[in-house]
């Protein structure tokens, strides 16, 4: 193979669609090495803290697509501490100054400043694509920096980020000459916006596929969007709500008619259960709907508009629908593989609004489901099983019984055997997160079958160390544990060290661990960065030196060839 | 917005709580598995009830915490509106509340819900007032004011911190945020009427401590809608009217409220689909109905020049 022509090797590695592959063929030799870093066009950096921005610069220089993600999952939930860190401008930074070709940037988690935005904007005459998913500190300042500077864009995708209204003008920064945006989705933001820079915009771009409106646009604008781009394939509605006696109601029926493309329906914000008819018309042809923010759409009318999605395969609901909703779904969307049920009331202990009884209902009735997010109240293990069965095809499957620790309600027992079924069923599980009375027997089954898992997400479950260490021994291509309230401490920590440079990252918040077992752990280990989350109010002493013995609340460590970082805050101490 | 949910311990912010059905448990409930006399007791209850902060309002009895009304936050459905409903039926049943300011417990009332507000932070916005918190255990409505109660004193009270569950359940903030601030009038739109489509619009009132919501759909002119404004503002006005007597629903009548309604005192404007403020009464009540965003019953005072002709309009309407 080394007799081969180098660029007969770079056409080579063009058909390594994976970054693994090319990872690994990178290690080979180093004419392979070299070969592949000056043609690799896309990297992947799944923890921004693992390497230096410059490091990746400097390998890739030809680099055009860029994933950066930040801070860890439970960030999402109020777990990590608002200034942590995951800062874009870095990357950004150094990109600019090294990759100047750069096209796509995509980030999760992350701040963003709006310096940043702007910063991109201006540094990267090429720039296509931006996505950035569940991040925070830009504004909409930044946005019109995008748009002003960003001559070829493509794609300006918002998904569930913070973003600080400081006006609508942004969306009249795209100059008239831009005509290339394929998908826009700003449905987070939540102030105002233009309604005839946005129509004109639409008008202007005979490409635009996806888009995604905030609430703030009403559905006439919404109509008259409709009008000029029939040809969009997945639209997010702005708000919802009309009349349904009123004219512009019939027109924006009319409008949805003429859209033969549209394939994926999300936003519904405000949707009241009166205007959902006028999306009847297209059902037909949806492959996507998410209607988990239409909280006043109840069981009754969702059953109507499900019954005429046949083609269905992803469907986000709220927990509403109830287990006889599921009992249509299960009837009616053949072709489903992603479902999530999100829970319309928060806290549990209410009416019943999903059970097992509407999980086992969709197994059984759509044998393509692949990736599941449940909430519920209850579950049981005879449905578990019944469930691994149906579906032996989950790749996700993430339960969430919403309070903790609670049993299987018919025979009072834990769980375990319900997920074990799961797992052992489910050979090509790659994520699982667990909820309920669990034991350490789970975590026996979890490290026995679980082969591909990757992501394991654990929360009040366990008795002892045992548990732990059975995932760490047994789950070979785990990635990423997180785990929170659960009784594991040092020994399961540190029971192979050696485990975690195999692994992206590990996080462990109310859990038994204590300070001195996180300092041996970072002493044994050098390439992991350990960091202990410390916060303290103000009032509490600041002890000088706490002791070993202390448990520690959160603790996050990861695989790093960057050393300690040096953008961490106080109450972050990197051990 | 920001939500005060990213200070709030328990991951609650109250008005997705009162948003959400009033079965809620209090974040305790979910660690402690609070008794739900609906769901029944839950096997492996942590039992965090004994330590379980209350609200003790000063001067008042401890509420109790078996079955049977306890501090009646709650009301037979969720959200806010919803909450505001059960009110006024607590009120209707009970006729003990009032807003002339006299005993303790309607002073915190009128404070606006602060009570429920974690940290101190009011996340009680949506809701202004005591949307329910009757003190007076008495007979208020048959609401399962037990859990609300139960959160209710624990929110109340940060100290309880270390019991309750941070991030959990794990639903991402920016979907608990969006939620929080989805307008519960469309939920209650469906709750109420099924199938036949409901009209829900604020009505405040200059001088109120809270708004209210009706439904215009129930109402087939503007006489009934006026008599039933009446009905609901009439505590508010008795407190106008300078008395300090602990108003009794006996003590009301109708026509004393459609004279102080009618007479100088107030008039009813309403916000029309342009943002403008506009007379109630000009136009047929259909097209009314499909104008009004919401209601606002204004001070005779601030309506000059408007007044006498609307009372006399109103006068020939009715």
């Amino acid at each position: 193979m080394t007799y081969f022509p180098e660029e007969v090797v770079e056409h080579i590695f063009d058909f390594l669609a994976t970054h693994r592959d090319r990872n690994t063929v990178s290690t080979v030799c180093k004419t392979w090495y070299r070969v592949e870093r000056l043609s690799r066009r896309s990297v992947f950096v799944g923890n921004c803290y693992a390497v230096h921005p410059e490091r990746v610069v400097a390998r890739f220089p030809g680099l055009r697509s860029l994933t950066v993600k930040g801070k860890p999952h439970f960030a999402d939930f109020n777990l990590i501490p608002h200034d942590w860190g995951g800062f874009s401008l870095p990357w950004i930074e150094t990109a600019a100054r090294g990759c100047p070709g750069l096209e796509e940037l995509r980030l999760k988690r992350m701040v963003v400043s709006d310096e940043s935005l702007e910063l991109l904007a201006r540094s990267f005459p090429n720039f296509k694509v931006l996505v950035l998913i569940s991040c925070e500190g830009f504004s909409t300042d930044g946005l019109a920096a995008i748009a002003t500077y960003c001559r070829v864009l493509r794609e300006l995708d918002l998904q569930e980020n913070e973003v600080e209204d400081r006006g609508p003008q942004w969306l009249s920064c795209f100059p008239d000459s831009c005509t290339s945006l394929v998908s826009l989705n700003f449905a987070c933001l939540k102030g105002e916006v233009n309604a005839g820079s946005l129509e004109r915009l639409v008008a202007r771009c005979p490409n635009l596929r996806t888009l995604r409106l905030s609430r703030a646009v009403s559905i006439d604008t919404l109509s008259k969007i409709l009008a000029r781009a029939p040809h969009l394939v997945d639209l997010g509605t702005g708000s919802f709500t009309i009349d349904h006696r009123a004219e512009a109601y019939h027109k924006v029926m009319n409008n949805f008619i003429k859209c033969k493309s549209l394939r994926s329906l999300s936003g519904f914000w405000d949707a009241a259960p009166r205007c959902l008819p006028a999306v009847y018309p297209i059902c037909g042809n949806l492959t996507g709907l998410n209607l988990s923010y239409a909280p006043a759409i109840q069981c009754a009318d969702l059953i109507k508009l499900i019954h005429r999605c046949s083609k269905l395969q992803r469907l986000w609901i709220l927990d509403c629908i109830g287990d006889k909703g599921l009992a249509v779904v299960a009837n009616t969307c053949k072709e489903l593989q992603e479902l999530r049920v999100f829970p319309s009331d928060f806290y549990g202990g209410g009416i019943a609004a999903v059970t097992e009884e509407g999980l086992v209902a969709v197994s059984s009735g759509c044998p393509k489901l692949s990736s599941l997010l449940y909430f519920c109240n209850q579950m049981t293990n005879a449905a578990l099983i019944t469930v691994a069965k149906n579906c032996p095809h989950f790749t996700r499957f993430r339960l969430c019984i919403l309070d903790p620790k609670k049993p299987d309600p018919v025979t009072n027992q834990p769980l375990d055997e319900g997920f074990g079924a799961i797992v052992q069923s489910c050979k090509d599980l790659r994520r699982l997160s667990l909820s309920g009375l669990l034991t350490d027997r789970v975590f026996l089954y979890i490290g026995m079958y679980a082969e591909r898992l990757e992501m394991l997400s654990i929360a009040f479950a366990g008795d002892s160390d045992k548990g732990m260490v059975y995932v760490l021994n047994g789950c070979k291509n785990l990635r990423k544990l997180e785990i929170r309230d659960s009784p594991f401490g040092d020994a399961a920590l540190l029971e192979d060290v050696g485990k975690y440079e195999t692994m992206r990252s590990l996080w462990m918040s109310s859990c038994d661990v204590t300070l001195g077992g996180c300092k041996t752990l970072a002493a044994k280990m050098p390439g992991l960065n350990v960091e202990v989350i410390n916060e303290r109010d103000e009032s509490d002493e600041m002890e000088e030196s706490p002791s070993d013995l202390g448990r520690v609340e959160k603790m996050y460590v990861y695989r790093t060839v960057a050393g300690p970082r040096n953008d961490a805050p106080d109450f972050v101490w990197t051990l | 917005m920001t939500s005060p949910l990213e200070h709030d311990y328990i991951g609650l912010s109250e008005l997705s709580s009162m948003e959400s059905s009033d079965k809620l448990c209090s974040s305790s409930s979910s660690l402690s598995a609070e008794d739900d006399p609906k769901v029944g007791a839950r096997a492996p209850a942590l039992n965090l009830k004994e330590t379980e902060l209350r609200l003790g309002l000063p001067g008042s009895q401890s509420p109790e915490r078996e079955d049977g009304p306890g501090l009646t936050l709650g009301l037979p459905k969720s959200f806010v509106s919803g909450a505001k409903r059960g009110f006024s039926d607590a009120i209707d049943g009970s006729g003990k509340w009032g807003f002339s300011g006299g005993s303790g417990s309607e002073v915190e009332l009128g404070k606006g819900g602060n009570l429920f507000s974690p940290r101190g932070e009011n996340g009680g916005g949506k809701h202004t007032g005591p949307t329910g918190l009757v003190k007076d255990v008495g007979g208020a409505a048959g609401a399962a004011g037990q859990e609300k109660k139960a959160q209710a004193s624990a929110a109340g009270v940060a100290p309880a911190a270390k019991a309750q569950v941070v991030g959990w359940p794990p639903i991402r903030s920016y979907r608990k945020n969006t939620m929080a601030s989805n307008p519960s009038k469309n939920k209650e739109d469906t709750e109420g009427k099924q199938g036949t489509g409901c009209l829900y619009v604020k009505v405040s009132m200059d001088g109120a401590p809270y708004l209210r919501k009706v439904d215009l759909k129930t109402y087939l002119n503007y006489k009934e809608l006026s008599s039933a404004l009446e009905k609901m503002f009439s505590c508010f006005t008795i407190g106008q009217c300078g008395s300090h007597e602990i108003p009794g629903r006996d003590g009301l009548s109708e026509s004393r409220m459609m004279d102080l309604l009618q007479g100088s005192e107030y008039v009813l404007t309403y916000e029309d689909k342009d943002g403008d403020w506009m007379l109630v009464g000009d136009v047929p009540w259909n097209m009314f109905t499909d104008s009004c965003r919401r209601l606002r019953i204004m001070r005779g005072s601030e309506a000059v020049g408007i007044a006498p002709r609307a009372m006399e309009k109103c006068k020939s309407r009715n």
